[in-house]
């Protein structure tokens, strides 16, 4: 049976990890592979590394995290933040990525991901998209880290995504982001119901329950976090074994 | 020699040499069918499409020293389309010959699952064998694949339930296929490399 995936998401800037934390077991926490290495030992099923650069030079150098990462994991890993043309999405993938995920460029042409799942196959091709609720109750999809709302919708984008070839979907909740709520399940089962590629939940994660929630209610295949796992509030191994405990599938 | 793995200009082998580099297995990178000539083990990696690497291999001369090779008993393994090559065709956009080693061909998941095939499943063991000795029933292993081997029970090492019965490890004599990655398959791939590595 295929397993539920746990997913830790990682931000750098300028090739260090930002939030890492006091981990007391590896050498330098602020560094992508040994925070990757200690986090796939633990049971992480896959890892997104968001790079949080500024400028394009220093991107540039910044992504060379990449390929140390590459040589130490060994388990696939996701790399996302600043891409904008089908050259971002070489430099990454050569670097050793096993899949890319783009955001506001895919907004602003589409046609970017038909052309990288053409290019790379659909399977590398991730469409992260960030939803709002506006007051009408219409999920929008907003860009450039959440400040700007844009006109489309988060269901029909999704669904166009998938389309145009992206091989999996991750919705982030902008409203549930950080609040430690819960994932925002209503839009995530939304989204499930209509696309036939795997759905990645986001935002929102504060116990473990959230992400039985997400898996029960949502039927995601996947669940991904950031705070909770680098401030060690939840360890991986007691979520898995929690998850387990419910009857989900979970590779162990 | 020593292993040889196979460059052909198809996929990253980063995370492929990352792991023998873990398992501290030798091993050299070549396309030249002279250095291939002389392996004592090869290793086809590849990702993408079926096509696609079997005209990248006839343009480099390489179909024929691979099935020589083969054909000779050398440890021979395909990983993920490098194992969908072993079989005798494909029907991924057309219908394409492989280097036909083993007997079968590789068919489309039908589309009642997810596509593609993405994630960790687990390992049904179907046979006996020496790859399996170092990993257990259950064991997890990373998939990435729309295609599937549809071959005969008698080559099916162990396989993993999505959709229909997707042969995970074949066999045939010294030829072995993983559709999964075991570079990316964290403990249980290391584990499954070092099993190939002891057949050297």
């Amino acid at each position: 049976m295929l397993a539920r995936r746990i997913i830790p998401c990682l931000d750098v800037r300028n090739g260090r990890v930002v939030k890492g934390q006091k981990f007391k077991d590896i050498i330098d926490v602020d560094s992508p592979e040994d925070l990757g290495a200690f986090y796939s030992k633990n049971g992480a099923d896959e890892l997104v590394f968001y790079d949080i650069t500024a400028s394009n030079e220093e991107r540039a150098i910044s992504l060379s995290f990449v390929e140390k990462v590459a040589a130490k994991l060994r388990i696939p890993f996701c790399v996302g933040g600043g891409i904008r043309t089908i050259d971002d999405f070489s430099t990454v993938l050569n670097k050793g990525a096993d899949k890319v995920s783009v955001n506001s460029a895919a907004v602003s042409n589409p046609l970017l991901i038909k052309e990288a799942a053409e290019k790379f196959g659909s399977q590398c091709v991730v469409l992260s998209l960030d939803a709002k609720k506006n007051d009408a109750g219409l999920y929008k999809i907003y860009i450039n880290g959440g400040r700007t709302e844009t006109e489309l919708e988060a269901v029909a984008w999704a669904k166009e995504g998938v389309r145009l070839g992206a091989g999996e979907i991750v919705v982030n909740s902008i409203d549930e982001d950080g609040m430690k709520n819960g994932y925002d399940t209503t839009l995530l089962k939304m989204i499930t119901d209509v696309v036939n590629v795997p759905v990645i939940a986001s935002g929102g994660a504060g116990t473990k329950a959230h992400f039985y929630e997400a898996i029960r209610d949502a039927n995601v295949d996947g669940v991904l976090a950031a705070s909770v796992f680098h401030f060690g509030e939840i360890p991986i191994p007691e979520l898995k074994a929690y998850l387990l405990e419910k009857g989900v599938v979970i590779r162990k | 020699m020593g292993t040889v793995i196979i460059d052909y200009g198809v996929g990253n082998i980063g995370s492929l040499m990352g792991a023998l580099d873990a398992i501290q297995m030798a091993y050299v990178l070549s396309g030249n069918p002279t250095v291939i000539e002389g392996a004592t083990a090869i290793i086809l990696p590849g990702v993408g499409a079926f096509k696609a690497a079997m005209d990248e291999l006839e343009k480099r001369d390489l179909v024929d020293i691979l099935k020589k090779k083969a054909k000779a008993g050398t440890p021979f393994m395909g990983i993920c389309l490098g194992m969908q090559l072993l079989f005798e065709s494909s029907e991924e956009n057309g219908h394409h010959e492989g280097l036909g080693l083993i007997e079968g061909n590789v068919k489309a998941i039908p589309a009642t699952v997810k596509i593609p095939h993405m994630g960790w499943n687990s390992l049904d063991f179907q046979l006996e064998d020496a790859i399996l000795k170092n990993n257990a029933p259950g064991d997890y292993v990373y998939y990435v694949h729309s295609y599937y081997a549809n071959t005969a029970a008698e080559f099916i090492v162990a396989s993993s339930e999505y959709g229909v019965q997707v042969p995970g490890i074949v066999r045939k004599d010294n030829m072995i296929g993983m559709q999964f990655h075991p570079e990316k398959s964290s403990e249980a791939g290391l584990n499954l490399l070092n099993a190939f590595k002891e057949l050297i």
